[in-house]
């Protein structure tokens, strides 16, 4: 599912490497929970699973696909196809609805759009059913996302990522802007959804508590040798 | 490419606030660039149109222009008199086939008196070799019992109110000396002509005798003290014409107008001058060209501001919008399509304010046109925008599309450099 190998990353104008990792494995259908201290390069390191950042050195497989040997265009289109991602707060565009932010991804992956209409006869149908899972009623659905509580936004992120069934769903800190009850509930959600769409799960985050949950955990610090203290 | 168009229409729509200050600027200097353009045109054309069909204007021996200008158009400072029997010799060369001699120098109540002979209304033309029509009534007679008759230009009817048999007295000069009216010999209303949109509407028309029988009693510019004619016995007098101001020449042949013109200026009895209409005209535009050319780049200069201000407001956005831009590529928005949707943004803006500024200006032509025909003697009609102002319009348009890929092209490096993480 993801293969990385030999990976080193360092920021434009940067002088060392903020990322430097020797191999990593994450095999299709896994919840992997990924944490580490900020600064440890968690935001890197989903940039280039992503491909949206590409690697100094070594390469980075999603489904066996080279991120670096695709151009800029064909990477956003493999990335829109394959790939959904949660940020940590403002996930949506407030001036769409509900459900328009959950059909943005259609619009931009033909791929997704088509795996959504399979499963619900319509790309409207499926994120209609999505939002019913994430426990969002249809009242909401022709909100503008703006009018929601963060919870409820961050409820819509998640239909939104996992519309269409993507293999990979990348989920950076959504949960740090909750408290402990709506993180809980928005934990057990994803993960079920994740499962029943069979995509892989990274969550990143640096609250360890929320490591038994998923089958691996991955902890950055020691995988990241750039993040090493420069002892020597 | 359509959907992140559509997502660029919502966007804009949520921040129309700003946006549509925007284009109220954009309006704003498309009003001002197409309208001083329009008006431009539009008085070089109404300039132009005032006459035509008379080949030479001859008078006094002074500047081209200013001869023009006051023969046909009543404006700026008199010309010296020219005697009219230096006229009728001219006109006997062989070339010509008219003359109509034009004595100027009287007004009713603001508006200028020409005197002249019937033949004016036979011979003088404007715009496209029209003739002058009556709207009603007859031109003046040009004899003794019709010494008295005035035939109105439209406008000085419509503004004044006259109508046929109306009577009314005329003033001396350009009526500024109180007391200083020819109030003993009134005039009566024989015809009054159709709209012609020259300088002929505003115009009041009498007989060269009856510019010579309101001014029996009168010495440089005074009335004569203790002498009085009265009207009836004015008639009595010599009223034959000795000077006049200009005449108009028509030639049988175009071809001649050289020759006609050195014989005029070569006329031994007085110092004479003959000046084509045009090339008067052109010379007229040489002096107001440079004023045309500084209000225009005036304008231009307002519309490079606007979109000066269009680029600011849409980069000023784009720091709180990273975020937005960040959605956007996490959904699988290529920076190609952020730079899309930034650029058609902006030239989405410049073109809407482009087109609500003709519409303005539309409906401030349909609103104006009447005051401006009535106070400035222009005639300003809605019509298809010219090749100039087309080619001003795309300018705009051209230069909104240009400036709009700066906030574009920023946005697309942002994207790329930001990637999924917005770094503030």
């Amino acid at each position: 599912m993801i293969d990385a190998e030999a990976l080193r990353y360092r920021w434009p104008g940067s002088r060392e490497d903020c990322l430097a990792i020797d191999s990593l494995h994450i095999g299709a259908g896994r919840s992997v929970f990924l944490h580490g201290p900020s600064g440890s390069g968690k935001s890197t390191l989903l940039g280039l699973l992503a491909g949206v950042l590409l690697p100094r050195e070594g390469r980075v497989r999603l489904l066996g696909q080279d991120w670096a040997a695709l151009s800029g265009a064909r990477r956003d289109a493999f990335r829109a196809d394959h790939v959904g991602y949660i940020f940590q707060q403002f996930n949506l565009l407030p001036y769409l609805s509900v459900l328009d932010n959950v059909l943005l991804t259609c619009r931009f992956s033909a791929l997704r759009r088509r795996r959504a209409e399979a499963t619900a006869g319509s790309a409207r149908a499926s994120a209609e059913a999505l939002l019913e899972r994430v426990g969002l009623g249809a009242a909401l659905w022709t909100r503008p996302a703006s009018q929601l509580s963060v919870g409820q936004q961050q409820r819509v992120a998640a239909a939104r990522a996992l519309i269409g069934q993507p293999e990979l769903v990348i989920a950076d800190e959504p949960t740090s802007a909750l408290d402990a009850a709506l993180r809980d509930s928005f934990m057990a959600l994803l993960l079920q959804q994740c499962r029943d769409a069979g995509s892989t799960l990274v969550f990143v985050s640096h609250d360890e508590r929320l490591a038994a949950q998923f089958d691996e955990t991955l902890a950055l610090a020691q995988v990241n040798r750039a993040a090493l203290p420069q002892a020597a | 490419m359509k959907a992140i168009l559509g997502i660029a229409l919502r966007s804009a729509w949520s921040r129309r606030g700003t946006l549509v200050l925007v284009l109220l600027s954009v309006a704003l200097s498309t009003v001002l660039l197409l309208g001083v353009e329009r008006l431009r045109s539009e008085v070089r054309d109404s300039f132009s149109q005032s006459v035509s069909g008379t080949d030479l204007i001859v008078g006094a021996r002074g500047g081209a222009l200013q001869l023009l200008l006051y023969a046909v158009f009543r404006v700026g400072g008199a010309t010296n008199n020219v005697r009219i029997d230096s006229l009728e010799a001219v006109a006997k060369h062989r070339a010509v086939a008219w003359m109509v001699p034009l004595s100027l120098g009287d007004s009713h109540r603001g508006f200028p008196v020409l005197a002249t002979t019937p033949g004016y209304f036979e011979h003088f033309r404007y715009g496209d070799r029209q003739p002058l029509q009556l709207a009603q009534g007859r031109p003046f007679s040009g004899d003794l019992p019709g010494l008295y008759e005035v035939v109105l230009g439209a406008e000085v009817a419509d503004r004044l109110g006259y109508r046929l048999g109306d009577p009314l007295t005329l003033s001396h000069g350009g009526g500024e000396m109180p007391g200083a009216e020819h109030a003993d010999k009134p005039f009566h209303v024989v015809g009054i002509l159709q709209r012609t949109g020259t300088p002929v509407d505003r115009s009041l028309h009498i007989s060269l005798q009856a510019m010579e029988a309101i001014h029996l009693d009168w010495v440089a510019g005074v009335p004569l003290p203790g002498q009085k004619i009265s009207a009836e016995q004015a008639r009595a007098a010599d009223l034959t014409p000795t000077q006049v101001t200009a005449a108009l020449i028509g030639l049988k042949n175009r071809a001649a107008v050289f020759a006609v013109q050195r014989a005029v200026a070569d006329y031994e009895g007085e110092a004479l001058m003959a000046v084509l209409p045009g090339v008067a005209l052109d010379e007229l535009w040489d002096v107001v060209g440079a004023g045309e050319r500084a209000l225009l780049a005036m304008s231009a200069l307002v519309a490079v501001v606007s979109l000066a201000g269009l680029v600011a407001v849409v980069l000023a956005g784009l720091n709180e919008r990273r975020r937005e831009l960040a959605v956007l590529r996490a959904v699988g928005a290529a920076p190609r399509h952020v730079l899309l949707m930034l650029a058609a943004e902006g030239a989405g803006i410049t073109l809407l304010g482009v087109l609500f500024g003709v519409a303005v200006l539309a409906v401030a032509i349909a609103a104006l046109a009447p005051w401006l025909q009535s106070a400035y003697g222009i005639s300003l009609t809605l019509s298809a925008p010219s090749a100039a102002q087309w080619g001003l319009l795309g300018a705009v348009l051209a230069a909104g599309f240009m400036a709009s890929l700066v906030p574009g092209w920023r946005a697309y490096r942002l994207s790329l450099a930001d990637g999924l993480s917005p770094r503030s």
